[in-house]
């Protein structure tokens, strides 16, 4: 990647290629986990493209076909291509994954940045607010938001969303306590400047490696949790190709017969979460070594 | 100690008012046509209930803060969380009477994690960088990613289509049969126990290297004992304290995990309490369940926090 600039006695990179560079030198694990996750995104963005049948393409002759070259993944018993629909469960993984997890992580910055650098009363208040709230297990929360407002994507992306945002605003705020105490900090507020631009300009970009890697690892638990909801028959409603759901206890009468239909989705979920989880260790190793052994 | 334990306690009482308001704000967001969709979807309800009854018994006739006060007061004063919709019976008999099954679940899962975790943990530390600890690692964190309601499934389908066994899903009380009752708990026990293991197990490893490292460890070595007690006297006690604490952390997956065993394994206990009340849209069995799992947390978590003392005798109360 840069062999470019390897022509020279001083190798000079960007500071992506350093990074990538020393992704793969020091974290192999984490460089598979890398390559795994773009994968997946892959697939997801351009399921409409890759999928060989329809995502709800049924076909009564197909009912509960094993494992073949027409359908590499079985059918199941609506005839339903396996392959296919676990590719549009990756697509809409991707969409709940990247919002979830997006929306998680603004919370948490924007919380997190308030209470450590205002500190005071009021983060005082906050705190006890996040340990109540962090006090109650995220499935039954979520199982209880759609008791009350119904099963779907806008619901579970919300859900979602404020609850790892409030759970991850502490790790923001930890940051942020130790970067507020530096030198540049302290001379920006004695030359004046307003909260607003020293929050924008001295501390944001000094915690940008914990926010980076909170979001990576984020996806994975998004995906993770909506699955579980979704297994529970209570997360985007069927007939929505989810990975979750297609495990669910509906499915699960038919595995006895074809128990390929366990496999493939569940597998999928793994490598994601699995990939994640690596490419998220080895990120923060990489790019912000004090959070290392946190989770 | 005394004042230490007070001040705790003083401060749990924000905590606990957050988490009532955090509960009775999540279920009074009902927007009016579910009133009509529990009308129309319940048949026994449309008979037994009138529109107005309905929304009299969600108490969603009288002003938010009065509403409040009458559901916080009940709780506090009666141990009064409502009557369930549907069933006449009141939700605190219901409660109790699944608590101890999804206490008894998640105390064994509990057991299994740890069993699990801190002999493979120590064996990792103490055997650092060999093949061995590879395996421990990359299991642990195999085990991070594999979601647990897979593993439940995959138990449930597979050894029946070998083997012709199945899992026992009738559930027979731990009082009446207290064999045939574990036979059935043990299984999604093991599921849950072995996917929590796989955090404490890496916690371990980490604290046991730490301690490994320090002076008083050299001396033990030093005075020429046996690894079995270096290991086991020195460095396992002062590397088990912050394991304490990750049990707390992770009593809501626990809680969350066991939601997921109670509906694959077919155990009554509150998770499916949980999942049978919201599939009936019964709100105060939610409701009750949501407060009781999020108090029950909060009390584990201070306990753990007071028995540090008891454990480290090196902490002191202020």
């Amino acid at each position: 990647m840069a062999s470019a600039s390897e022509t020279g006695a001083i190798r000079r990179r960007g500071p992506l290629a350093t990074f990538l560079v020393r992704l793969f030198k020091e974290k192999p694990l984490g460089a598979a986990g890398a390559i795994i996750f773009l994968l997946f995104l892959f697939c997801g963005i351009f399921a409409d493209f890759l999928a060989p049948y329809g995502m709800n393409q049924i076909s009564p002759l197909n009912r509960l076909k094993p494992p073949s070259w027409q359908h590499p993944f079985g059918t199941d018993n609506l005839g339903r291509d396996m392959l296919s629909r676990c590719l549009y469960g990756a697509q809409l993984s991707v969409i709940i994954g990247f919002c979830a997890a997006g929306l998680a992580t603004i919370i948490s910055v924007v919380l997190g940045i308030l209470t450590g650098y205002l500190g005071g009363r009021f983060d005082m208040i906050s705190q006890r607010f996040v340990d109540a709230w962090m006090s109650f297990p995220d499935l039954i929360i979520l199982i209880v938001v759609v008791s009350v407002l119904g099963p779907g994507m806008p619901q579970i992306i919300g859900t979602l969303g404020l609850l790892l945002g409030i759970a991850g605003s502490r790790i923001i705020r930890s940051a942020v306590i130790t970067v507020r105490e530096n030198m540049y900090v302290h001379a920006a507020q004695s030359v004046g400047a307003r909260t607003p631009r020293i929050l924008w300009r001295h501390i944001l970009p000094n915690v940008m490696p914990p926010i980076i890697v909170l979001f990576t690892t984020r996806v994975g638990t998004v995906i993770l949790a909506e699955s579980g909801l979704s297994f529970l028959g209570l997360g985007v409603p069927p007939p929505a190709p989810t990975w979750g759901g297609m495990l669910s206890g509906s499915g699960r009468t038919f595995m006895f017969q074809g128990p390929w239909l366990a496999l493939a989705p569940g597998l999928c979920l793994t490598l994601v979460v699995y990939s994640t989880n690596m490419f998220g260790d080895a990120l923060r190793d990489l790019l912000d070594p004090r959070m290392r052994g946190s989770r | 100690m005394k004042t230490y334990v007070a001040r705790r306690l003083l401060a749990l009482v924000p905590t606990l008012f957050f988490a009532s308001l955090i509960v009775f704000v999540t279920v009074r967001l009902i927007p009016g046509d579910v009133i009509d969709l529990m009308l129309s979807q319940n048949d026994v309800s449309a008979s037994k209930l009138t529109r107005d009854q309905l929304i009299a018994a969600l108490g969603l006739d009288k002003p938010m803060w009065e509403q409040y006060a009458l559901w916080m007061g009940g709780i506090l004063f009666r141990g009064d969380f409502g009557q369930s919709l549907w069933q006449n019976v009141p939700v605190s008999e219901l409660l109790l009477a699944r608590m101890p099954i999804t206490l008894e679940l998640g105390f064994l899962a509990l057991i299994v994690a740890l069993t699990v975790a801190i002999p493979i943990g120590v064996y990792s530390a103490i055997r650092q960088d060999t093949p061995g600890d590879y395996v421990a690692r990359s299991f642990s964190i195999l085990m991070l990613a594999v979601p647990s309601f897979w593993t439940g499934t995959m138990v449930m389908v597979f050894p029946s289509i070998w083997w012709g066994w199945s899992p026992e899903v009738r559930f027979v009380p731990f009082m009446e049969d207290p064999i045939q009752n574990l036979k059935q708990m043990i299984l999604p026990a093991i599921i849950l126990g072995t996917a929590l293991s796989a955090v404490s197990m890496r916690l371990t490893r980490t604290m046991m290297l730490e301690v490994l490292r320090q002076d008083y460890i050299r001396t033990a070595w030093a005075k020429g004992l046996s690894e079995r007690l270096v290991v086991s006297r020195h460095a396992l006690r002062n590397a088990l304290i912050p394991v304490v604490t990750l049990i707390g952390v992770q009593a809501p997956l626990l809680i969350g995990g066991a939601v997921i065993m109670e509906q694959i394994f077919v155990i009554p206990g509150m998770g499916l309490l949980l999942l049978d009340a919201v599939y009936q849209r019964d709100y105060p069995i939610i409701t009750g369940v949501f407060l009781v799992v999020g108090v029950a947390i909060m009390l584990l978590n201070l306990l753990i926090d007071l028995s540090y003392g008891l454990l480290d005798p090196k902490v002191r109360y202020r």
